[in-house]
């Protein structure tokens, strides 16, 4: 496809919590950018004076001008995930950023933010720059880095923030492992005020985990497997909002798991302090019921936990005390994963399954459509600050369309991602994205019938 | 019985049942002078202990070799593990061999559920983490049995270290199948949490002894003092350890057990260990008929 080809999106049902739209639509998308938005019903008509002239853009006066047929479907402003695992450089049998964005564009995500737990892991501008690089040569979607906190990811010094912002870094987190040391953190979150960036904060008392293996409770005794308890990642989170408060910082919680993380970041928000949260497609998808037995695969940190931290979850999401749905995609090797329980690595690739998974909070009733579309694509980029999310007319020409009614079983082998480490394989699912726009670029497709059975289109 | 026995929890009350009255049989094999049967000869038993242990495993490989099987010991420290072979490729590598059993001990709960999962070789737990230990907790039903007759109507107490023990979990789960009453005892710091097991609680060893007819006494790990579940070897004995005076608040026909090895003086006095009432020795013994009896019936059952 050439560059600058235009990109029509016609007759699609237009989600775009940025600017209020909820309605029948056509959207324009030229020389990368969203063009214009023309609402039907003249219920709304954001695009000011460039009014979508359907006969002038009709195939044969513009042989350059691409369409979609949207009816029927929906249409997002490209999802960002907040929380991915692209493995490289250092490990890049479980993924790379190649195969990594092309699971991202395949699960209908158009930025990916990944953490940098990585070998060397990501605490200075040369790896900022090799992975930035990597992305633009092989990547299928935009590629934000969150930078470490801390040198190595060892919690004792700051890493070089400021290089990595000016390299790319749009946050920063030690991701995978906590800043134990309390005054490192309120250092970090004093000295990124500098740069208005978050800190992303993996919550884990170490020393509560002590090793832990699962959610600690009786199915933890039942399978003999040592429980980690709630608590481990209450404590932090509660240390860390009060850092946050102490420093004015900007503090983002990363995968809450649990009811009193919920209650606690309900509390901090109603006391007005800056703090937002993110969880993840499995902690209101599924319980520690999935460990049983011994499935490696679900096996993640923090672990999956009970019915009632799956109901407080649902609700933090409906309430806005969770702000972003995000995948935390962590693949790894089938070997890796095919071993002792204990001995196997956390973690769930996830980007081929959330936006399915988030779909089933709408069937539900717990999210109206706007509100997944503004936690799986607006707040995240809000959070990292980068202009994306929205289809706002100037923006990225970013767009995941959706085909909320089509049925799909979850079937790991053909996923994109090299990491095949899912407990939802079999599930049977519905909605799918069925097209994913990365800068006026259709990054991935899907024949209206081929979904399983093929990863579908990249160009 | 199904291939494996990989836990109590998968079994059925009628499989323990006939389990524990095969393992009569073979308990009168032994009494015997030839203490050797044909039962199972041509089969081969692999013995793949990962962890230390010298009773389960010899108990395991009397079992073996009174049935007639061929027995191959995998010793770790001599095998591929320590060049880094995965466990998969280890039992995999076994089950190429064409051995019928696989007996496995291993420090990581799960193990055996994932070794079944993956070869066709029969599977026997003898110890996986802090899961189960299966056929301890039969040889202890046997010895209760042998004792009083029945295990329906008792009242159990397990006292110790319930949080990382496998006999005492296996021993809760053979227990519940049953019509019996059981009591945990021990420190907070190591008891888990039992939910609905439909077990009582008791901090108090005198509160919790009362009435008892059964007291399983279970190995107080030493490190455990280190990592702050209690606070001293000589505090753990004043509290939660059995002796005389203890087993008198209980009924007069009492048996104390213990799995072994014992720390006598510090779980176990030794006037009790060396009592009449004491029927340890007799667990080891039961031991071999009760294994012989698990193998036996997964070797009718299990293969084609």
């Amino acid at each position: 496809m050439e560059k600058n080809k235009g990109l029509l999106i016609k007759d699609g049902h237009i989600i775009d919590p940025s600017q209020g739209i909820n309605g029948i639509g056509d959207i324009l998308i030229e020389g990368g950018t969203i063009a214009a938005i023309d609402l039907k019903n003249g219920k709304r008509d954001r695009t000011g004076e460039k009014k979508i002239d359907n006969a002038a853009y009709g195939l044969k006066g513009l042989p350059d001008l691409q369409t979609i047929d949207a009816a029927g479907l929906y249409v997002l402003p490209g999802l960002v995930d907040l929380h991915t695992h692209l493995r490289e450089p250092g490990y890049e049998h479980k993924e790379t950023i190649r195969t990594g964005t092309m699971a991202a564009v395949r699960g209908g995500f158009t930025s990916v933010c990944p953490m940098p737990n990585t070998n060397p892991v990501n605490d200075n501008p040369t790896v900022t720059a090799f992975i930035i690089k990597k992305a633009v040569e092989e990547g299928f979607c935009s590629v934000y880095p969150v930078g470490a906190i801390t040198k190595g990811q060892r919690g004792e010094e700051l890493a070089e923030m400021g290089l990595m912002y000016d390299s790319g870094c749009r946050a920063f987190s030690d991701d995978g492992r906590p800043v134990m040391s309390s005054i490192v953190m309120r250092r970090a979150l004093e000295y990124s005020r500098t740069f208005n960036v978050p800190i992303i904060s993996h919550c884990e008392d170490l020393a509560l985990t002590d090793n832990g293996l699962m959610n600690e409770g009786i199915l933890s005794t039942t399978l003999g497997l040592k429980g980690v308890p709630s608590a481990a990642e209450e404590v932090m989170v509660a240390r860390d909002i009060i850092l946050c408060e102490l420093t004015g910082g900007r503090l983002h919680i990363a995968h809450v798991s649990t009811e009193g993380s919920v209650r606690l970041i309900r509390q901090a928000k109603e006391r007005g302090i800056r703090v937002t949260a993110e969880t993840c497609p499995h902690y209101f998808s599924i319980t520690e019921d999935a460990v049983k037995v011994y499935n490696t695969n679900a096996k993640v940190t923090p672990p999956l936990r009970a019915e009632k931290d799956l109901e407080a979850i649902k609700r933090g999401l409906q309430d806005g005390t969770i702000d972003v749905i995000a995948t935390d995609h962590a693949p790894h090797h089938r070997d890796e994963k095919l071993q002792e329980f204990d001995k196997s690595p956390s973690g769930i690739s996830g980007l081929e399954t959330a936006l399915s998974l988030g779909l089933r909070l709408v069937e539900e009733g717990v999210l109206t459509l706007e509100a997944l579309a503004g936690k799986m694509a607006f707040n995240p980029a809000r959070i990292v600050g980068i202009d994306k999310g929205t289809l706002r007319p100037g923006s990225d020409g970013d767009v995941t369309i959706i085909d909320s009614k089509r049925e799909v079983t979850i079937d790991a082998t053909v996923f994109a991602s090299l990491g095949k480490n899912t407990p939802f394989d079999s599930w049977k699912l519905k909605g799918i994205p069925v097209i994913t726009i990365v800068r006026g670029k259709i990054a991935f497709s899907v024949e209206r019938t081929a979904f399983s059975e093929g990863r579908g289109i990249y160009e | 019985m199904t291939k494996d026995l990989v836990g109590i929890k998968e079994m059925s009350k009628e499989d323990i049942e006939h389990v524990l009255l095969t393992a009569t049989s073979f308990k009168d094999v032994l009494k015997r002078d030839i203490k050797k049967v044909p039962a199972l000869r041509g089969k081969t038993v692999v013995n793949l202990f990962f962890e230390p242990s010298t009773r389960t495993k010899t108990s395991f490989e009397l079992a073996e070799k009174r049935l007639s099987t061929d027995v191959l010991n995998f010793s770790v420290p001599m095998s591929s593990v320590v060049k880094g072979e995965t466990l998969y490729d280890t039992v995999k590598t076994i089950e190429a061999y064409g051995v019928d059993f696989i007996v496995i001990r291993h420090a990581s709960s799960g193990v055996p559920h994932f070794i079944a999962r993956n070869v066709s070789t029969s599977v026997i737990n003898a110890g996986d983490g802090i899961n189960e230990h299966p056929t301890q907790a039969l040889l202890d039903a046997f010895s209760i049995m042998e004792k009083r007759g029945t295990l329906d109507g008792l009242k159990i107490a397990i006292v110790g270290d319930i949080l990382h023990s496998r006999v005492a979990k296996s021993n809760i789960y053979l227990l519940s199948k049953f019509n019996t009453s059981i009591r945990l005892i021990g420190p907070p710091t190591l008891i888990p949490e039992v939910g609905d097991y439909g077990v009582e609680v008791f901090f108090d060893m005198d509160k919790g002894l009362k009435d008892i007819d059964v007291v399983m006494m279970l190995r107080i790990q030493t490190e455990r003092q280190s990592r702050g579940f209690f606070p001293s070897s000589r505090e753990y004995s004043k509290y939660w350890g059995m002796d005389m005076k203890r087993l008198n608040l209980t009924g007069n026909n009492t048996i104390v057990m213990h799995p072994g090895p014992m720390n006598r003086g510090i779980e176990i006095a030794s006037d009790v260990a060396d009592s009449s009432r004491s029927v340890v020795l007799d667990q080891v013994t039961n031991g071999i008929a009760v294994r012989m009896a698990v193998m036996y019936l997964l070797a009718g059952n299990g293969k084609k």
